[in-house]
């Protein structure tokens, strides 16, 4: 510990501490841009200076030290912070009331915070094309302010180093390499950039507008699906507590909206264990490819195709819930109701950036239609639900329709990290001893650390398993893999810290505190279920009575299973066949 | 071995070889052999002398006779002449002024004479390729001494002691970094040399490593026995071809000599250096924008602290110092610590290589005692202002220095002394400016500069340089508004204090010390619309002076635009509307009668 003062308090912190940090525990917040903890702290913006002895200096990164003086609010300081603040606006385009993110605008809000009345100096601007070349991503460097967020949280927490800086001076902007689009890199599509940038450069491809229109056209029956993790993180958009569960509110605004019927990715998450489970232990049985890897998350899928393809078939050939959803949305439900599947419009409402280009893959129109039409993130649902002069906060509770609504406790996990796994040891363990489980919480796998690992008895057999989040740390799993080291039967990966949880397509902000509140929320909903093991889940039962037969019979392997696309690493996202070029990527 | 009765150094300095030193010395070879003296006249291949604008030029030992702009035409009467009947060639001789009586003699250049050289002691007298002629000028017996004779805690009092400081620019006392690296934790350690010389018109570390290599390699290694170090790393700028060619060679010839590598001298201490060469960012010549470089990565500056000698190249503590400083060592390990700060003055000892440039007489690369006036330099070495005009300013620092103006031309040349007038050591660059310069322009162009070179990284160099060059540039178009002074001084006063790196919170100083010095010029430029130096041609237009013109009609020739008319034997004129002032008349005119204003 060591003691400093800080605008005349006296202050004692651990002694790792930055001056930034001794301030906050000081209560004294101190105005910073470029900053953002756990994230991004390369001290590049200048916002947070401070005077220390007499001199201007960074607090994000000055570390503090015994007897150090600290004044946070000077004249100098304040004169600093708004010349720089002001120098920033003079490179950025001033519109801001059409912009995405008015009102959530860091930038915008320092503006106001220091009390910036005019812009001083005006001069040459940046110009640069906007990347609208991915489906997932909109990246506009016009209005990048170059903190330097997104690069960090691509190259170290996600290990993917799509986002670099580029050129020099003034003329710096973050690009991929060789400015290459975005859709033509080997970007996930997680989104994790969009949550940390503080202005307008990085946003969702919006497709809100193709919602509007579904819902206006009387001819189309409109289905929607929601994710696990959208019921404990929508609420966030208008005021209330992270964490809190939003699910018969969610399900009420979407009916209000105008969808004709309103189903959860629940269900299908639970189809996915059903599906899932039984491939894990026919690999078991078989003496398949071990380990199995979680196919859930479509950007931990393109991650693996891009930077593993050799490893492709440690995946499990089970697509995604959305995915599955969206096949059964246009085969088994039309029938049941007797509609026309190609008047079928189906709407995703997703944590997720990435699930938008999972719904393009070509491989996803195995009901002979595009199986899932519009991906939403939690973002323009909540925009949607404000457009349309709904009151979120005092709406009533509605219910899922059935029979896709219906689910159990293991689905909802599914939004959590370590949830796949869980709910895929409360079936397998069933499945395999035929016992009762006596405690369903499988604690081990829960959890924001970044790789848990865990044993499970399943009579005599020993299930090793392991659950990794944020691909910087699936990276570390497949290396293991890849140098045989790693003796694990089942992995779960998912591509966001913390899982859908912390999606990018999730509210902003997400930190890791409130990471941590939404499991908690999970968790709390998984309690409540009445039913919290897939294979219990009735409308499950009756789907594969009535519709699919068994897991991994014929019907499933058509509409619920998928194979992967090896792809290269640089300049290009397309698939690649080639062999040698392949074995070059590694 | 071979007796020579006559040794000619040949200049090979990156200047001179562009000068095409290496045709005269191929002709002076050619002449020897048909003189049929070839065995008794030695002609080596040294580093730069150091009168740049000379060359192709020899000096001519045992004298010293120094002959100048030479073409291979000239190799002839040179070796029949000189060498063969002993006749010196008065016409190639150097001569201080146009009508001056030639100089013979090197020692007797004001040029040469009152220069003390520890860093350049080798520079120009040997031949950089040859370990032998380092050797024979006590090349590795300082290391030799510190390997055998010395403990690391002993070299770091030595160097202390001597009082050296960092040569790059900050003036950081050299040993008390020596002794931080020495006493950062860790059993990983290295040692950097900074060649990344970026300042315009700073030669110094070049013509060192292309002169001497050895004296760099030499005093890393005895730095990295100092410190603790196996490893070392010359990080040098892609446009110094040569220094990487010659020292390349010069690391290959010590390693076989077993000067570098494993048990170096026989002794348990190993080291190696490895050459990294930059990309020519300037920005990489700042410590810590270098390390990162080292890395891999793209060079940017990070915060500090940690300072390198804690957390330098890939995390490990880490030595940084400049080729300069590096070049200072070995002399100090033989000569001792006390012979060292008997030189310059209290707090800056020892000598500065400064480098000449600009609006002066003899440009090139000078060392002399710290302390030495800017006049001695400028006018003594210099030789002084060209064609009689007048000393307006010099630039010291380069671009993140500041302007002297004629009242510092008595004021000592160290490192407070130069602070404290607003401008600073830095490398050791100095541009010397006359009357006709405009100190706005001259802001205009070293913010243009520093705009260019800041790596983006931050927020005030990166925008803050931009704003800044936007109203110099507005300023010298005459679109001046009222207000611009103070806003200039707004954001330099800002990016002084806030940037992340020293660039930034260099790149205002250029406009801070003209705004002192020449704040008048500024107010002109903006309430007038005036130029005062006549520079800016936005405000000037070009007349001309009817007493002075005789009517030759050369200025109607070579106006481009047909802007001059007039009848022969009778004064000329401009007509200003179709003038587009780009000065071919002013230049041609043989009776100075074009002027601008």
């Amino acid at each position: 510990m060591v003691t400093l003062t800080i605008d005349g308090q006296v202050v004692t912190v651990p002694a790792d501490y930055t001056v930034l940090e001794a301030a906050e525990a000081a209560g004294i917040r101190i105005p910073r841009l470029c900053y953002l903890k756990d994230v991004s702290q390369t001290g590049s913006c200048r916002v947070c200076v401070v005077e220390i002895g007499g001199r201007l200096q960074a607090a994000c990164v000055f570390p503090v030290s015994e007897g150090l003086e600290v004044k946070t609010n000077t004249p100098m300081v304040r004169e600093s912070r708004r010349t720089t603040v002001e120098l920033l606006l003079s490179n950025h385009p001033q519109d801001c009331l059409t912009c995405l993110r008015n009102q959530t605008c860091e930038l915008q809000k320092l503006a106001q915070e220091l009390n910036i009345r005019q812009v001083s100096f005006e001069g040459e601007r940046t110009h640069f094309p906007i990347d609208l070349s991915s489906p997932s991503i909109i990246r506009d460097p016009n209005k990048c302010i170059l903190c330097r967020r997104c690069i960090s949280v691509c190259s170290e927490i996600q290990g993917v180093d799509i986002l670099a800086a580029r050129e020099r001076g003034f003329d710096t902007v973050v690009s991929p390499a060789w400015q290459e689009e975005l859709a033509n890199t080997a970007c996930t599509n997680c989104g994790q950039c969009v949550l940390v940038c503080p202005v307008g450069a990085l946003t969702e491809q919006d497709d809100t507008e193709k919602v509007w229109a579904a819902l206006a056209d009387p001819d189309t029956h409109v289905v929607v699906q929601t994710a696990p993790a959208v019921r404990v993180t929508l609420g966030e958009e208008f005021g209330l507590e992270p964490g809190t569960v939003v699910t018969g509110k969610m399900i009420t605004a979407l009916r209000r909206l105008g969808f004709d019927a309103v189903f959860d990715t629940d269900f299908s998450a639970d189809l996915t264990i059903m599906e899932e489970a039984n491939e894990l232990l026919q690999r078991l049985n078989d003496g398949g490819k071990l380990p199995m890897i979680t196919s859930c998350s479509p950007g931990w899928i393109k991650f693996i195709e891009h930077q593993f393809p050799s490893l492709l078939d440690h995946l499990s050939t089970c697509k995604s819930p959305q995915q599955m959803f969206g096949a059964l949305a246009k085969t088994y439900y039309p029938r049941k109701v007797g509609l026309d599947p190609a008047k079928i419009v189906t709407v995703s409402i997703m944590p997720c950036t990435a699930k938008k280009f999972e719904a393009e893959r070509p491989e996803m129109r195995s009901s002979g239609y595009q199986d899932v039409d519009i991906v939403l993130t939690v973002r323009e649902l909540a925009r949607m639900i404000k457009e349309a002069g709904i009151d979120f906060v005092n709406l009533p509770d509605g219910e899922y329709d059935a029979p896709m609504g219906i689910s159990t406790g293991a689905g909802l996990i599914f939004g959590a990290t370590g949830g796949v796994m869980e709910a895929a040891l409360r079936t397998a363990y069933e499945v395999v001893t035929g016992k009762t489980l006596a405690k369903l919480d499988f604690t081990d796998v829960r959890g924001l650390e970044g790789i848990k690992e865990a044993s499970v008895d399943l009579d005599g057999t020993v299930l090793k398993v392991a659950v990794a989040h944020g691909l910087g740390n699936a990276r570390k799993v497949m290396e293991l893999i890849q140098q045989g080291k790693a003796e694990y039967h089942f992995i779960e990966i998912m591509a966001c810290p913390g899982g859908c949880i912390g999606g990018g397509g999730q509210p902003i902000p997400t930190s890791t505190e409130i990471r941590q509140k939404r499991i908690e929320g999970i968790y709390a909903a998984d309690r409540d279920m009445p039913l919290r093991k897939s294979h219990e889940n009735p409308a499950i039962k009756v789907l594969y009575e009535e519709f699919l037969g068994e897991p991994l019979g014929e019907m499933s392997h058509k509409l619920l299973h998928t194979s992967y696309t090896p792809r290269l690493k640089y300049r290009t996202a397309a698939p690649c066949k080639d062999q040698e070029q392949l074995a070059g990527n590694a | 071995m071979a007796v020579y009765r006559l040794h000619v150094l040949v200049c090979a300095g990156a200047g001179c070889v562009s000068s095409n030193c290496k045709a005269v010395e191929a002709a002076l070879q050619d002449e020897l052999e048909k003189a049929g003296i070839a065995e008794e006249v030695k002609v080596v291949e040294t580093g730069c002398i150091g009168t740049c604008d000379l060359g192709p030029l020899i000096v001519v030992y045992p004298e010293g006779v120094f002959y100048q702009r030479l073409t291979p035409d000239d190799a002839r009467e040179i070796v029949n002449e000189h060498f063969v009947k002993g006749r010196i060639v008065r016409r190639l001789l150097y001569r201080p002024a146009e009508d001056a009586e030639p100089v013979a003699l090197t020692a007797d250049m004001d040029f040469f004479r009152r220069q003390y050289r520890i860093a350049l002691r080798n520079t120009g007298v040997i031949d950089p390729e040859v370990i032998e002629e380092y050797i024979a000028r006590d090349g590795y017996a300082a290391l030799g001494k510190v390997l055998s004779t010395m403990s690391p805690e002993q070299v770091i009092d030595e160097i202390k002691r001597s009082g050296l400081r960092g040569r790059g620019g900050a003036g950081f006392p050299t040993g008390l970094k020596w002794e931080f690296a020495y006493k950062a934790p860790g059993d990983e350690k290295y040692v950097v040399c900074n060649a990344d010389e970026g300042d315009p018109g700073a030669f110094m570390d070049r013509s060192i490593l292309e002169g001497d290599p050895h004296s760099v390699i030499e005093a890393m290694s005895i730095a990295g026995y100092a410190i603790g170090a196996k490893q070392g790393f010359v990080y040098v700028r892609a446009e110094y071809p040569l220094a990487v060619e010659r020292l390349t060679k010069a690391l290959n010839q010590a390693r076989e000599y077993g000067l570098l590598g494993e048990n170096i001298f026989g002794t348990d201490f190993s080291f190696d250096i490895e050459i990294r060469v930059g990309a020519g960012a300037f920005v990489c010549g700042e410590e810590t924008a270098l390390l990162t470089s080292i890395e891999g990565k793209r060079g940017e500056p990070r915060p500090r602290p940690p300072f390198p000698a804690v957390k330098g190249v890939f995390g490990k503590p880490t030595l940084l110092n400049n080729v300069e400083t590096y070049a200072n060592i070995c002399p100090i390990i033989l000569n001792g610590a006390e012979w060292f700060a008997e030189i310059g003055t209290e707090k800056s000892r020892g000598t500065k290589v400064f480098a000449i440039a600009g609006d002066i007489n003899n440009t090139g690369l000078v060392e002399v005692p710290m302390g030495t006036t800017l006049r001695e330099v400028i006018f003594d070495i210099g030789g002084g202002i060209p064609k009689g005009k007048k000393f307006k300013a010099a630039q010291t620092g380069g671009p993140s220095g500041g302007c002297l103006t004629e009242e510092h031309l008595d004021i000592s040349m160290d490192y407070e002394s130069l602070t404290q007038v607003g401008s600073m050591m830095g490398s050791g660059g100095l541009i010397v400016m006359d009357e006709n310069t405009c100190m706005v322009d001259i802001a205009r162009f070293y913010l243009d500069y520093t705009k260019d070179e800041s790596c983006g990284k931050c927020t005030p160099c990166r925008v803050g340089t931009t704003r800044m060059l936007e109203i110099l540039t507005r300023l010298t178009e005459g679109k001046g508004e009222e207000g611009d002074i103070e806003k200039l001084e707004t954001l330099a006063r800002n990016i002084k204090a806030s940037s992340l790196c020293g660039l930034g919170q260099s790149a205002p100083n250029p406009v801070l010390s003209t705004l002192q010095h020449f704040r008048e010029e500024y107010e002109a430029h903006v309430r007038d619309k005036r130029c005062p130096a006549g520079q800016c041609l936005a405000l000037i237009q070009f007349f001309i002076e009817p007493e002075l013109c005789r009517g030759c009609g050369l200025c109607i020739k070579v106006c481009p635009e047909n802007a001059i008319s007039g009848n022969r034997r009778e004064p000329h004129e401009i007509d200003v509307e179709l003038c587009v002032k780009c000065g071919a008349c002013q230049e041609r005119c043989p009776f100075d009668a074009i002027i601008r204003r």
